[in-house]
């Protein structure tokens, strides 16, 4: 016996609109579950998972910290996606952005005024793009699987970090602490509402950023090429289209975009490079991708349910004793339940048996006699 | 040979009443069909006539809404394309369903439930291949054959499933005469073997010399059953449409001394994969006013031949290629349309048009260059408004039938979607335009809509240029027919010189006075 997926004649229109909520849904019945075989309660688990964190002022704050940089890379994520360009590297991008912006105050601590900070974000940007740069470069050129380079440049990128921050780039002040110096105030992102929590300009940046790839995509030739490019490459080349192009200018967008979020987090949130600066923003974004449909305004909800879900995983840390890897896990299983319920929306499973199935047995029998 | 005029007591199938509804849509209303023994039953009707809704029921892949379906005389419900095969029935589709990356062995392979070695299968495929005179190497790579030759693969993996009824979609729409003849010759061999056959073509003529009985479908509806023998093509095109089919008219012109607006010189361009054919010296010209067909079998470099016109690849010679009188051999495929060209490829779905995407954007996708004042803004933003008014005109101009205003290129039959991309480029007046295989696949009143309508392109000053297997279309529309083998062009034949045995002696490869190259000492 095996399982076939069969291609649906037509799928439900319906149905492609609910999925992300039925996934959704799926990953709390699935996320109880775990917790009852952790032997927590489940309702509690839950609570401190996905609600606790929407009940204060503060904690919103942390999601809207949380949800920028998810948002911001999710955005570049899906013009890469939908131009048939599996860039797996925002993380790596996110690092070199974070770099690359972070060196403006640490080689030039004078430097202070107003255009500082404009600049590192540029340079940010800079950065992460041309991070993205060599994946890019290396598929136009030789036909490289971009989904290994930019894997494998992430751990590239992250190792180059750790070696600044324990090497050249280290706080002679720390006490041998591996991080360098805190940026001073010229060097940081402003806070939108000090008075109530942390949220930075950053998701200032993630919603200007949606609503311009979103406008790029649905409005302007440049979208319509990278759609053509991803959706019909042949068709494409016949329209004039250059599918090189289309994947430098895919892999540049959401590299600067990487890069900016990169150096938003540790001018912002954290306030210095250090080892770690990312909990996962850059795979964690592929999910954001797919469960916003690769449209920019989608991915801006999407980014809060998995910024929700980083809050929650915090929260049920301490209020219910589980370990912070339910976070990995949950995110994990809402990208599962996404693909399958888009995979299940277009193909139906059949089950062969070795024999195939009988039409209809008496008819068949005669016409194998006849034949 | 048993033959029976609307079926008898032995059919081998019997359709009752077979229905099937696309949400408002009959696209089967109350079909009745009879097919006997060892009989060539033709299927007629016009594209969206319900054809292939009613085989795509037959052979299981679609379920009827209402209806039986009657095997040797018993009901009998095929739920699945494998079961239909159980029973007996094999089909050759249309649009192909191979793999381009397997070799022909490996995708007929894929469509047997058993586990045949590979090796036993090519054997047997090439055995079969050759009884039934259709050439073909079952270790050759799907994607590097022609149209011609993956139909070829089509009905040998049918034929190694002995199956009792064939059903044959459109299957000489891609072939030389020759190799029609060689078809049909296979066809009467599977009738003396007592096999019937389910025969879907437009090809009036071909109806009219070999199958024994046709249903003829109009709107979803059995408009009639008849004996093709007994009627003549007007009289069935006529049941077909509905009323007469315009033929198409093509005034006498003289174009010797007008200007040149397509000139191929010296066009030599090195296979591209090890099995595609290389093009040798091809050179013609094509002036104001005057229609040039290029005739040839599937896979002689027409497909080569008009990619490098089209500038989908590019020459290192700017010279080999001149539009409008401009040098364009290392221009790309927007530089030339802005040069005045204009160009339709072969396949439909995926190159000439993107199958997801709605004709308003299919349209943008050929002319955002040409057209960009009017359809894209200064700062690179589609004025959508003006696309989707522009292909509603088009629509309305060729008379494309469609299920929603503006719905996606795949929703489309064969020929509507064609009338659309034969719209697309004539809605711009290209001064040059370079059609390959106009009508595959596209039923008679739209094959002569778009035969008519290329006619009156070159008519009104433009030079056309045809790339077609389909002899007929290229007798009907051509000032004159080059040949296209092995990867050399014939020199033109003014049509009042052209006879179809010349042209087929062409096609073979020989011609006097022009070096045919196997011949050569090595």
């Amino acid at each position: 016996m095996r399982l076939e997926l069969v291609k649906r004649p037509q799928h439900s229109a319906l149905f492609s609109a609910l999925s992300p909520f039925l996934a959704f849904g799926l990953m709390v019945i699935a996320g109880a579950i775990i917790f009852a075989a952790l032997g927590k309660n489940p309702a509690t688990g839950l609570y401190a998972y996905f609600i606790q964190p929407l009940t204060e002022i503060w904690s919103l704050h942390e999601l809207a910290i949380k949800a920028a940089p998810l948002i911001l890379i999710a955005v570049g994520l899906c013009v890469c996606f939908l131009s048939n360009n599996w860039n797996i590297g925002a993380e790596g991008q996110f690092t070199i952005g974070a770099i690359f912006g972070g060196a403006i105050p640490l080689y030039f601590p004078d430097f202070q005024n107003y255009a500082t900070l404009p600049l590192m974000l540029i340079f940010g940007a800079i950065g992460g793009a041309l991070y993205a740069a060599i994946p890019a470069l290396l598929k136009a050129r030789f036909n490289t699987n971009e989904i290994l380079t930019s894997l494998m440049l992430v751990y590239v990128a992250q190792l180059i970090l750790d070696w600044l921050v324990r090497g050249p780039w280290r706080d002679p002040a720390a006490m041998s602490f591996p991080q360098a110096p805190a940026f001073h105030p010229w060097a940081i992102v402003p806070e939108l509402f000090p008075m109530s929590g942390r949220a930075n300009l950053g998701i200032v940046f993630a919603l200007i950023a949606a609503v311009a790839v979103w406008f790029m995509l649905a409005r302007t030739l440049k979208g319509f090429e990278i759609k053509v490019i991803g959706q019909s490459p042949r068709a494409g080349r016949f329209g004039g289209f250059s599918a090189t192009r289309t994947i430098i200018f895919a892999f540049l967008v959401s590299g600067a975009l990487a890069g900016l979020a990169g150096i938003t987090e540790v001018s912002g949130a954290i306030g210095r490079l250090q080892p770690q600066i990312s909990p996962g923003y850059g795979f964690a974004a592929i999910i954001v991708a797919f469960l916003g449909r690769l449209n920019p305004l989608g991915i801006v909800a999407a980014g809060l349910v998995l910024a929700l879900s980083y809050l929650g995983g915090e929260a049920a840390q301490i209020e219910i004793g589980v370990t912070d890897k339910t976070v990995r896990a949950f995110q994990g299983m809402l990208l599962f339940f996404v693909l399958a319920c888009d995979t299940l929306i277009h193909y139906q499973v059949r089950i062969v048996r070795p024999k195939p199935a009988q039409a209809t047995e008496s008819q068949t029998e005669a016409a194998h006699g006849h034949g | 040979m048993t033959q029976s005029i609307g079926g008898h007591a032995g059919s081998l199938l019997e359709v009752r009443g077979l229905t099937k509804i696309f949400g408002t849509l009959k696209a089967c209303d109350h079909v009745d069909l009879k097919v006997g023994r060892g009989e060539i039953h033709a299927l007629l009707g016009e594209n969206g006539a319900g054809k292939s809704t009613l085989v795509k029921m037959l052979f299981g892949s679609l379920e009827p809404n209402e209806g039986e379906i009657l095997w040797n005389g018993k009901s009998v419900r095929v739920t699945s394309p494998s079961a239909a095969r159980k029973l007996g029935i094999g089909m050759v589709f249309q649009h192909f369903s191979l793999f381009d990356a397997l070799t022909a062995a490996e995708n007929i392979a894929l469509s047997l439930d058993d586990d045949t070695p590979i090796a036993t299968l090519a054997a047997k495929a090439q055995a079969l291949s050759h009884s039934y005179g259709l050439p073909l190497d079952p270790y050759s790579v799907v994607g590097d054959l022609s149209v011609g030759e993956r139909q070829r693969i089509e009905i040998i993996r049918c034929l190694l499933q002995v199956p009792q009824l064939i059903i044959l979609d459109e299957p000489t729409s891609v072939l030389t005469p020759q190799e029609a003849d060689k078809l049909f010759e296979t066809l009467d061999r599977l009738r003396s073997e007592g096999k019937s056959i389910l025969y879907i073509s437009h090809r009036l003529e071909e109806v009219k010399r070999m199958c024994d009985a046709a249903t003829v479908l109009r709107h979803g509806k059995v408009v009639g059953h008849c004996d093709p023998r007994q009627e003549t093509p007007s009289s069935l095109a006529r049941m077909m449409v509905g009323n007469e089919v315009q033929a198409v008219v093509r005034a006498p012109v003289s174009t010797t001394s007008a200007q040149p607006l397509l000139e191929i010189r010296d066009l030599t361009r090195p296979p591209a994969t090890p099995f595609s054919i290389p093009l040798r010296n091809v050179s013609l010209t094509v002036r104001a006013g005057e229609l040039v067909g290029i005739a040839g079998v599937a896979g002689n470099g027409q497909g080569e031949l008009f990619e490098a016109v089209s500038g989908e690849v590019v020459q290192q010679d700017s010279s080999t290629v001149r539009i409008c009188g401009k040098d364009a051999g290392k221009l790309g495929i927007t530089a030339r349309r802005l040069l005045g060209a204009a160009f339709v490829p072969e396949e439909r779905l995926g190159h000439g048009a993107a199958p997801r995407m709605k004709l308003s954007e299919n349209l943008l996708l050929s002319r955002y260059a040409t057209d960009g004042r009017a359809f894209v803004g200064g700062t690179g933003v589609v004025k959508t408004g003006a696309v989707d008014a522009a292909a509603q005109r088009i629509n309305a101009m060729m008379d494309v039938r469609k299920s929603a205003r503006d719905p996606e290129a795949a929703s489309l039959s064969g020929g509507n979607l064609q009338k659309f991309i034969i719209g697309r480029e004539l809605d711009r007046q290209p001064s040059v335009m370079v059609v390959n295989q106009p009508t595959w696949g596209v039923d008679a009143g739209a094959a002569a809509k778009i035969r008519q309508s290329l006619i009156e392109l070159a008519r009104s000053g433009s030079a056309v240029l045809v790339i077609s297997q389909d002899l007929d279309e290229l007798f009907e529309i051509s000032d004159a027919i080059a040949v296209m083998h092995n990867g050399e062009l014939s020199k033109p034949l003014p049509i009042a010189e052209a006879t179809l045995e010349k042209i087929g002696l062409l096609m073979g490869g020989a011609e006097p006075g022009h070096a045919v190259h196997e011949l050569e000492p090595a």
